[in-house]
């Protein structure tokens, strides 16, 4: 099949993306003013302590140069040491990602479920009180930014009705499951600690909530207006009027060509989830990478700002992959075109 | 002649209006139309006149939400489709009336095989459920495929519409309205989009089908050469209205509504005389339809009267029926 190849080129091409990405934030990271040697070891430090630091972190060197230390260490795993951690950074991202992966995959699938659901029902009764409420609903969905939105959740549910936690991944006391994935939920999940994972369930509830609301609701507006706009299509009333009951015409004939646009739109806001998970991070004391990069930011930790931006990168990359597969699998003009040239 | 008492659909004083911005378009205004059993009724009159909207009403597949239907009737077999039960309207589609579209590209839905639409027809009608051989729906696919002679119809199941020309897509569309028997089909200009050699043989192959078949069919066409071959009976649309209606022979031979008459001028004569200059004027705008005659605007004959009142069908002789003052001048 011509699919597997359109595939190769996909990942081929996203390999030279995800190069470029790195050339352009390892610039970025060190034109910024501000000296990271100056700044890991605090004013007092004496001056060769310093300059001892910017040649073992070949600051001295020229740009070019320097990209090549760095990137040579990338390729073989090694993506420096942190200056505020001190630790690997490898290390830190293999502790820290996890979290945000758990909160960003639940957000997903809580956004591709409700965004359909939601758009479906919107679709199917238009112009009545329930398409009103939804589409009320979703001009604040949108415009809400997710870190308003934790915040107001941390009050209710944190405070006037405290019925789920709102710090941390886990609550003290429970006994964390042995680390296989770093998905606490699917750990617990796969050593049978029942315990664990609905204590960690619970703490996923409001920040991925909170993250995924944005998305959620601009993908069930879209998932609404296609399935008005296809509902008109010709292929609708011919497959009505071949006397097609209305149940299979909804969720068959009508709903596969009406979510082709809204799993496109998914895989960007799959991506973007992990820039709106910082904010979220921080609210709910959840240790994730977004937190981590951002606060590497603030120390021009420049490892560890050029390790976070380029897993932010591989994953937007693998996500619009998926996505790529999941809109072929859909919609065969898209699956076809790449062996017909159509 | 046909059994004259055995009136299969007849469509009374239908009006459609369409909301839109502003108002209603009131498309269809009184539309009668009448089909006996085992009758071809051709169905013409230029673009935007409300033809399809027509065939469409029949079948309650108009775009759901859109559309007004402030009065009319249409009976199928004595029972009125616009008072049908959800159920009723459910038989009425999936074993009475079969409708083809005039776009096979947009009337086959681009993202489900071919298999896939044509098996889910064979499912929901009566073919399947009363099949005495026990077939199953792929075998009755094919058979529909072969039954309008598309190459290779087992590989054509695993195809999608793009893969196909527009020739065999209708083609396909044509097997699904026939996959099981009906008693009436609604062909819409369904060669229309096509080249006019395919034109010709999905003409050819749908007037095969309804004399083997002996069905009913109503055939909305351009070509008033094709309703003159393949109809018993043409209707004459013009802007929502029935204007004229006859046998080919006697509505080619002695048209009397105006509009007939420019239509039948239109035609381009293939011994010569360039191009006709056919029906000055266009459709009236369907927002503010004029009172009375929606024909008038456009008419060397009109009237005062013409204004007043809509002019109801008058019977000028048996079966010859026309919309038009001029008849009781």
């Amino acid at each position: 099949m011509k699919f597997g190849s359109f595939l190769l080129k996909r990942l081929l091409l996203s390999i030279f993306v995800i190069f470029g990405l790195s050339i352009v934030i390892f610039i970025i990271a060190r034109v910024v003013p501000g000296d990271p040697a100056r700044m890991a070891l605090g004013p007092r430090a004496p001056e060769e302590v310093v300059q001892r630091l910017r040649q073992e972190m070949h600051l001295d060197k020229p740009l070019p140069e320097q990209y090549f230390y760095w990137i040579r260490g990338v390729l073989s795993g090694d993506f420096g040491r942190s200056l505020v951690t001190k630790r690997a950074v490898s290390e830190d991202i293999k502790e820290f990602l996890p979290a945000t992966m758990e909160l960003a995959i639940f957000a997903g699938i809580l956004m591709a479920i409700f965004a359909v659901l939601l758009g479906t029902l919107a679709a199917r009764y238009k112009d009545t009180w329930v398409d009103s409420l939804i589409r009320t609903l979703s001009y604040f969905g949108v415009a809400i930014p997710a870190f308003v939105a934790a915040i107001i959740f941390m009050l209710l549910f944190g405070y006037y009705w405290p019925i789920l936690p709102v710090l941390s991944r886990l609550s003290p006391g429970i006994i964390p499951p042995v680390r296989i994935t770093g998905l606490l939920t699917l750990d617990s999940l796969i050593q049978g600690n029942f315990v664990a994972f609905w204590d960690a369930f619970k703490h996923l509830i409001l920040p991925s909530v909170a993250l995924s609301l944005g998305g959620l609701f601009q993908e069930a507006r879209i998932t609404r207006s296609a399935m008005i706009e296809n509902i008109r299509k010709d292929f609708l009333s011919a497959e009505r009027g071949y006397g097609i009951p209305e149940r299979v015409i909804m969720f068959k004939y009508l709903l596969k060509p009406s979510l082709i646009p809204t799993v496109s739109m998914m895989g960007l806001d799959f991506a973007s989830l992990f820039a709106n998970a910082f904010l979220v991070e921080t609210i709910f004391n959840w240790p994730g990478i977004s937190r981590y990069g951002i606060s590497a930011m603030m120390h021009k930790d420049l490892s560890v700002i050029s390790a976070v931006i380029i897993v932010f990168g591989a994953i937007f990359v693998v996500a619009n992959i998926i996505v790529d597969i999941i809109v072929a699998f859909l919609d065969p003009r898209v699956r076809l075109s790449t062996s017909r040239g159509i | 002649m046909k059994n004259q008492e055995n009136i299969l659909l007849n469509i009374k004083d239908l009006h459609v209006w369409y909301r839109v911005y502003g108002g209603y378009l009131k498309v269809l205004n009184g539309v009668h139309l009448m089909v006996r059993e085992g009758e071809r009724v051709g169905l013409v009159g230029e673009a935007g006149c409300g033809k399809t909207t027509t065939m469409k009403s029949i079948l309650q597949i108009l775009p759901p939400g859109d559309f007004h239907i402030p009065q009319g009737q249409i009976f199928y077999k004595g029972q009125d489709v616009l008072k049908m039960s959800f159920k009723e309207l459910q038989r009425l589609r999936s074993r009475e009336i079969a409708m083809i579209f005039q776009d096979p590209t947009a009337a086959l839905n681009p993202v489900f095989i071919i298999g896939t639409q044509i098996g889910d027809v064979i499912k929901y009608s009566a073919a399947f459920e009363e099949n005495e051989h026990k077939e199953t729906i792929k075998e009755q696919s094919i058979k529909a495929l072969k039954e309008v002679y598309l190459p290779d119809p087992e590989r054509m199941l695993i195809n999608y519409p793009l893969q196909l020309s527009g020739g065999m897509k209708q083609r396909v569309c044509i097997a699904m309205a026939i996959s099981s028997p009906r008693n009436l089909l609604i062909a819409d200009e369904p060669g229309t989009s096509l080249d006019v050699t395919i034109q010709d043989q999905i003409m050819r192959l749908l007037n095969e089908i309804v004399e083997k078949r002996k069905t009913s069919i109503i055939l909305i066409t351009h070509s008033l050469g094709v309703a003159k071959e393949m109809t018993d009976r043409i209707y004459v649309m013009y802007a929502g209205t029935i204007v004229e209606t006859a046998t080919p022979e006697v509505l080619f031979k002695n048209p009397v509504h105006p509009y007939t008459k420019g239509l039948l001028a239109s035609v381009p004569k293939i011994s010569g005389g360039g191009i006709t200059k056919g029906i000055p004027g266009k459709l009236p705008s369907y927002l503010n339809p004029p009172s009375g005659c929606r024909f008038q605007l456009r008419c060397e004959q009109g009237d005062p009267i013409c204004s007043e009142k809509p002019p109801q069908l008058f019977e000028v002789e048996k079966d010859h029926l026309v919309a038009c003052y001029l008849t009781q001048r």
